[in-house]
């Protein structure tokens, strides 16, 4: 448990010396009040990748099982929470029905033409998922100096969670050691 | 009607010139699957998969017997046809073929699905995982080959690691040493489009073998009474004076039709059962040890409407990405999945992509040089950060790295 000191120009930024949900270890977090704060003011200390979780064949799933090392970063129900509503989304985009169905014929016969006029409901999904992931990141994550990579960044294999520490912080959260980043 | 013929009915010596070149071709259809590929050809350099220039030398293939042989005998007998029995008939020929073609051109130049390579910090991840649950390897023993169980529906499916690509392949996935790319849902790699068929692009490969097969039967069957309708005028030995063009592209067609109606059959088999060329090959599910597909509805109308009524999935690949050889942050990549890709110039050889992604290709004619990701070259280069302490890997119930014993 070391003390963090305050460098000047970040004076916006917060040091609590416990987490919101009570739990007495890593007393030294960083907060953030947004993500071009986290951007700039922060170094990149892990990344975490979520898995994909093929138990329903080759669905586009994610395991929502919590990681260890996010769990002085942010409370397991709201990881889980965004991992299941992200879930819900791609089964949404993937769902086989009247509407993919229509699609399908109708490309079809205009020898997918119609892909230059109209947008698929993928598609449409996949910009409803990002906007998600951008509010999400705003806030929920940021503020606990964490931030998610949207999926199709990297090939729908896995939700990467990058882990930030403040720069110039000498305190250390689940056993990583902080190692800065070239400075801005 | 005369300056018509003499330009489109081919000297004898360059039809056969053709049949020779298609009985060639039909060789190469009847080839599928990785196995059949020879693996050896594995370049030392790192190539682009999916070059704009051998792009067009492969689809030629495809693309000279289509646009010469079919239509050539077919516009002989359209005058013909179109004023003794319907103008209908040329027109409804010439939209099957534009169809023929646009499919063709989709299959050959769509993402198949590809999977781009893990980025150093992913690799480094699964890297720690297998580790972890290979627990001590004894010096000069052989580390235990790296494989995922899953359960889907009740069946155990194994995921293999891909050293090339270093990921844990999904389910269906299978690397193409061809592409030198893992492809999603991995079908086989064609060679008359010159790509490789997986889960993006298995429709239109499946509508390019129906409505060729529909073509080359409607053409065959037009001919013979093109050429029924002439005997019956001026007799059989006469017509195959007037038009002997007509009549050995009869038999051109007879012989064609066998190997792509016998290739859509296969592929509607196929696709009644939910399985790929790939699963087929290897007899995946072919029921042994009560092994059954766990992909299947068991349903055909079911498995039909998923294979080709099915969502159109986007693909995560960035064709324009430049590698940076020993970056270890991920490049740059415009990832809005909806916005067009439009690309004019070709980019050389010596680019290779980086691993994502982006915008979802909308046009199908539109001719893109595809260039696929290429050798990663990175992962040799010093980490900057401290990889996760090794924890318990992935244990979720169903899917645990199993060790094996060699």
């Amino acid at each position: 448990c070391s003390c963090v000191s305050l460098i000047g120009d970040r004076s916006r930024s917060e040091f609590s010396t416990a987490d919101s949900d009570g739990a007495s270890k890593a007393p030294v977090l960083p907060r953030f009040h947004n993500l071009q704060e986290l951007r700039h003011s922060a170094s990149l200390a892990n990344k975490v990748f979520i898995q994909r979780d093929y138990t329903d064949g080759t669905v586009c799933k994610f395991q929502t099982k919590f990681p260890s090392e996010l769990e002085s970063r942010i409370e397991r129900t709201l990881f889980e929470d965004t991992v299941k509503t992200l879930n819900n989304y791609y089964a949404e985009a993937e769902k086989i029905g009247g509407q993919s169905y229509l699609e399908g014929c109708l490309a079809c016969l205009t020898i997918y033409l119609i892909f230059l006029c109209i947008e698929t409901r993928y598609e449409k999904v996949l910009k409803k998922i990002s906007r998600y992931i951008q509010e999400q990141n705003e806030k929920v994550y940021a503020p606990r100096g964490l931030l998610i990579t949207d999926p199709i960044e990297r090939g729908m294999r896995v939700i990467e969670i990058s882990v930030y520490e403040d720069r110039g912080s000498s305190g250390s959260s689940s056993g990583s050691s902080t190692t800065s980043s070239s400075g801005r | 009607m005369k300056s018509e013929l003499t330009l489109l009915t081919d000297p004898v010596f360059l039809v056969l010139l053709r049949m020779i070149h298609l009985l060639e071709l039909q060789s190469v259809v009847l080839c599928a699957g990785p196995e059949a590929v020879n693996v050896t050809c594995e370049e030392t350099y790192p190539h682009s998969s999916m070059d704009w220039f051998n792009q067009c030398s492969r689809m030629e293939k495809a693309q000279s017997f289509i646009v010469n042989i079919l239509p050539d005998c077919f516009i002989v007998g359209c005058p013909y046809l179109a004023v003794h029995l319907s103008p209908a008939i040329p027109v409804f020929a010439v939209l099957l073929f534009v169809f023929v073609m646009a499919m063709l051109l989709r299959t050959s130049f769509s993402d198949p699905g590809v999977l781009p390579r893990a980025l150093p910090e992913e690799a480094n991840f699964i890297e720690m995982e297998i580790e972890a649950a290979n627990g001590n390897v004894l010096a000069g023993q052989r580390p235990p080959p790296r494989i995922k169980n899953v359960q889907i529906n009740n069946q155990i499916v194994k995921l293999k690691y891909c050293y090339t690509c270093k990921i844990f392949r999904p389910p269906r996935a299978s690397h193409c040493s061809i592409c030198d790319n893992c492809v999603d849902r991995f079908d086989h790699h064609c060679p008359w489009v010159g790509n490789c068929v997986g889960k993006r692009n298995y429709r239109y490969f499946y509508l390019f073998t129906l409505s060729l097969s529909l073509l080359t039967i409607y053409i065959f069957a037009f001919d013979i009474v093109h050429v029924a309708l002439r005997s019956v005028d001026s007799g059989f030995v006469n017509t195959i004076k007037e038009t002997p063009g007509t009549v050995l592209e009869v038999l051109v067609c007879f012989f064609t039709l066998w190997s792509v109606v016998g290739l859509t059959g296969f592929h509607t088999y196929l696709i009644s059962l939910n399985q790929t060329t790939n699963e087929d090959i290897k007899g995946s599910w072919s029921g042994k040890n009560r092994v059954q597909n766990p992909y299947s509805h068991k349903n055909i109308i079911e498995n039909c409407c998923e294979v080709l009524c099915g969502p159109t999935y986007p693909s995560v690949l960035d064709r324009r990405g430049v590698m940076l050889e020993d970056s270890t942050s991920p490049t740059p990549s415009d990832a809005s999945a909806a916005s067009t890709h439009k690309s004019s110039n070709p980019v050389s050889q010596t680019t290779k992509s980086s691993a994502p992604l982006i915008p979802n290709e909308h046009t199908p004619d539109e001719a893109k040089p595809s260039i696929g990701a290429g050798t990663q070259k990175s992962t040799s280069s010093p980490k900057e950060e401290k990889p996760p302490s090794p924890t318990s890997p992935n244990a979720v119930a169903p899917a645990v790295i199993k060790e094996s014993a060699h």
